[in-house]
């Protein structure tokens, strides 16, 4: 990852659910202890998963520095090393730990990323129709009947139709993987335009429409990316 | 802080350990052995635990319980294709299994509580103090019954179970404490009753599990069985006797079976001999190691899927895998390791005793949760999904298997009817699509106040804990306001079920402590009696003829207490002939025979 971006947003500490300790009352300064009392703080459910392992908002991230924040985090939070304490750090140290466990399976998978940032950013993209676009959807009925047809072959029919039906299948199929790995690539150049229009953003009047625009399109390959591993799982259930 | 202690309660065998300045240790028995058989005789004379119950094994097949461990969190329908092969009774009641001993029941959670009382006062005689905190190990693949199961056992035995620890992940700990290995291994587990594949990433400290797979129903249980099967056949064709009917000889063949099958991982043929019933004759058969693998071919196999499906799941490649780690006894058989290493591409660890590891790795984890090891970090996964059923009875999955724990999910619950009060749940556990085909966890009542359709929102949380448990917890949305769910455990002892087996325990406390101590001084009894006679024999002539009346007396008031119930009187006859063989002792010390008496003492004998 680019880290040279300037990004507003970056956090290099964990957001408080409450600038006030829980236990002390006295203000918390300290990442995610009391400087005062030295009780674990809960972490807010309301704070958004890179904020919460201190990432920026982009569609690469730097994946061992992302493991690195969440090992020393675990080490901070886990219930393991709550076991001597009061049975109210002990339940903080838990919904911490379940909550950061969320954020890191989100952010480790790349299409998970983009779902959630997707989510995050729903303001922008939530007017997208999610249904496929025409040529893929013809494509997959087509391939849908087939499939129908190949699974009503009573086995005591022409060993060379169904040989005929299998190839036109396997065709298919490779065909559809050939399209995800189009959809995959596109999917990356897409994520690298997002992360540079963040690193712009606040610089120049455009950024947030030609973010949406992305955004869109994101939006679109994810959901046609769902149509096509059905299809394609279905394809391969069948064929074995 | 208290001392927290590491137990494996395995299927065939369960041990205890702790950490001793730095390294875990495994306390042996007075015996010098470290394993504890996991069989418990109900005798005349009370209970009996490990080694000396698998005497009865034979002696009273009918009342006495080894593979306990298969039962836990189990209902009746899970085990019946099973049944055949244990000789004691089994019944179910409120979804849990019974085992039926005499005019007695006993669920599978009490007899894991005996075995683990057992290494509680193992520990504390070797430690010197009272144990009451523990960590326990279980399979990776238990689900949240067998779980909840071996907690309660824990809590029947007097020990709070601080942690239930997977052993695959038990054994990582161990393994890497001990090599300060870095990279990706990967745990094959199979024991006694279970197989358990993990994949781990080791770095800086942080043992992180990647995926995990298995059967909780697959180990060395199940090779024994083909085996035992085997003999079964020929002992029918051969002598025309059927011994199924027979479970005392039920156990034999099974324990030549077994031994059979130890013999073949180190020979490549053995003799089994069994002595029929009188009349019968005995029975005699060369196995070689080739047939074994024959036999137990697909078993293997059976193994190798889920170590696919788990490397699948870590998202590794077999050559990536830097280490592979064999866990537990079955994992000594060439066949297993053959096959291990052909999957992997590298020949498998087995430098740490396959038997000990796991122990090792919960004495670890204890000594991390009292604060002891800071720099080691256990971060594992729920093995299962977790989900509801929804409409149509298909599995909705909250928790997917493979996250890490602690993990939690939200769900929103409204109503579909005016002035509903109450929405139903069932939580399940599972891979497959359809209710029916996972396994149920629990089934509850959201309650709601009654207002028009889709109004109320009820927000469930579902909460896997570091042990691997369930919790669940609701709110109203609308007014905020937590409501306390009771879950009524589909396969489990109820909570008032186990506060009844706690009170049951401390009751029989006393009573098992009596037959106990009466079990103690009888064997004692038998050994001083035993080498008494033996001095007598080569030093009588050394001594007065009135000693030796005395002598005689004192043996005769020994062997009469023996039968009595009475332990103190037992001691005392002891004592007495203790004393009446004093100067027979010194005569002796002087003569090369001395050690026939000095060998009396039963704390010194093997």
């Amino acid at each position: 990852m680019d880290q040279t971006h300037n990004i507003p947003a970056r956090r290099t500490e964990l957001q408080m659910a409450r600038s006030m300790c829980w236990h002390c009352q006295s203000e918390v300064t300290g990442e995610y202890f009391c400087e005062r009392c030295v009780k674990v703080q809960p972490v807010s459910k309301e704070l958004d998963y890179f904020t919460c392992l201190g990432l920026p908002r982009l569609l690469n991230i730097d994946t061992e520095e992302l493991e690195a924040r969440f090992y020393k985090l675990s080490r901070a939070f886990h219930p393991d090393f709550f076991q001597n304490k009061t049975e109210a750090e002990q339940s903080i140290s838990l919904g911490n730990s379940a909550l950061l466990n969320t954020a890191y399976r989100t952010l480790k998978d790349p299409i998970q990323r983009a779902e959630y940032l997707l989510g995050l950013e729903a303001g922008a993209a939530k007017d997208i129709r999610t249904t496929p676009p025409a040529d893929l959807f013809e494509e997959i009925l087509a391939l849908q009947e087939d499939l129908e047809e190949f699974r009503a072959l009573t086995p005591g029919r022409d060993p060379g139709e169904v040989d005929t039906l299998r190839a036109r299948l396997k065709a298919d199929y490779e065909s559809l993987q050939q399209r995800q790995h189009e959809m995959e690539a596109r999917l990356f150049e897409l994520f690298e335009a997002w992360d540079t229009l963040q690193a712009r953003e606040g610089q120049d009047a455009g950024v947030r429409a030609k973010k949406d625009t992305v955004l869109k399109e994101i939006r679109d390959i994810l959901s046609n990316r769902t149509y096509l591993r059905n299809i394609v799982n279905d394809l391969v259930a069948t064929l074995g | 802080m208290a001392r927290i202690v590491g137990i494996d309660l395995g299927t065939t065998n369960s041990l205890i350990a702790y950490m001793d300045s730095g390294s875990p240790r495994v306390i042996a028995g007075r015996n010098g052995r470290t394993l504890v058989p996991s069989v418990v005789a109900l005798t005349d004379n009370g209970l009996i635990v490990g080694d000396p119950a698998k005497e009865y094994l034979v002696r009273s097949p009918e009342r006495t319980i080894y593979s306990v461990k298969r039962f836990m969190g189990k209902s009746l329908a899970d085990v019946k294709e099973e049944l055949r092969y244990f000789p004691y009774r089994l019944h179910e009641q409120g979804g849990v299994i019974r085992i039926q001993i005499g005019d007695k029941t006993y669920s599978p959670p009490q007899i894991s509580a005996m075995i683990l009382k057992e290494l509680k006062l193992r520990a504390e005689a070797h430690l010197g103090e009272e144990i009451r905190k523990s960590v326990i190990t279980v399979p990776a693949y238990f689900n949240d019954s067998q779980r909840q199961a071996t907690k309660d056992a824990g809590m029947i035995a007097g020990l709070e179970v601080l942690r239930i620890i997977n052993e695959p992940t038990a054994a990582s700990l161990a393994y890497g404490l001990q090599k300060k290995t870095q990279g990706l291994i990967a745990v094959y587990d199979l024991g006694g009753g279970t197989f358990d594949i993990s994949i781990l990433k080791l770095k800086n400290g942080i043992f992180e599990v990647l995926a995990t797979n298995g059967n909780t129903h697959l180990g060395g249980d199940d090779f024994d069985r083909r085996i035992a099967d085997l003999f079964l056949k020929e002992i029918r064709a051969q002598h025309g006797f059927d011994v199924e009917p027979h479970a005392d000889t039920m156990q034999v063949v099974r324990l030549e079976a077994e031994q059979a099958k130890i013999r073949l991982s180190e020979d490549q043929k053995t003799i089994a001999a069994i002595e029929l019933p009188p009349g019968k004759g005995r029975f005699r058969y060369e196995l070689t190691r080739d047939q074994l693998e024959t036999l137990t071919m697909d078993l293997v196999e059976h193994t190798l899927g889920p170590c696919r499906i788990a490397l699948k799941d870590a998202g590794v490649a077999p050559a990536a895998i830097d280490e592979v780690v064999l866990v537990g006894g079955s994992t000594r058989m060439p066949l297993v390791r053959r096959r291990v290493q052909e999957l992997f591409g590298k020949a498998p660890h087995s430098d740490l005793n396959p038997d000990e590891v796991v122990a090792l790795g919960a004495a670890v984890q204890a000594d991390i949760l009292s604060g002891g090891t800071q720099d080691m970090l256990l971060l594992d996964v729920t093995p299962l999904s977790l989900g509801i059923e929804t409409m149509g009875g298909v599995m909705s999955s909250l928790i997917r298997r493979n996250t890490t724990i602690p993990a939690s999910a939200k769900e929103m619950f409204t109503t579909y009817v005016d002035g509903q009060t109450s929405v139903d749940l069932h939580i399940l556990q599972g891979e497959r699509e359809l209710a029916k085909d996972n396994r149920s966890l629990a089934r509850f009542q959201l309650k709601v106040p009654p207002l028009p359709a889709g109004v109320p929102r009820v927000e469930v949380t579902f909460l896997i804990d570091a042990n691997g448990i369930l919790h669940v917890t609701a709110k109203d949305v609308r007014t905020g306001q937590t409501q306390s769910i009771e879950v009524k455990p589909s396969y489990g002892l109820s909570d008032e079920e186990v506060e009844r087996m706690i009170g049951e325990s401390f009751k029989f406390a006393a009573e098992d402590l009596k037959a106990r101590q009466l079990i103690e001084a009888r064997t004692e009894a038998e050994a001083i009696l035993k080498a008494t006679h033996k001095a007598l024999g080569h030093g009588g002539r050394l001594i007065r003829p009135e000693e030796i009346a005395a002598i005689s007396a004192s043996l005769a008031a020994l062997e009469a207490a023996r039968a009595t119930e009475d332990h103190r009187a037992i001691r005392a006859a002891i004592a007495e002939v203790e004393k009446t063989t004093h100067h027979l002792a010194e005569v002796l010390m002087d003569s090369t025979l001395k050690e026939a008496l000095e060998n009396k003492k039963v704390s010194e004998l093997p």
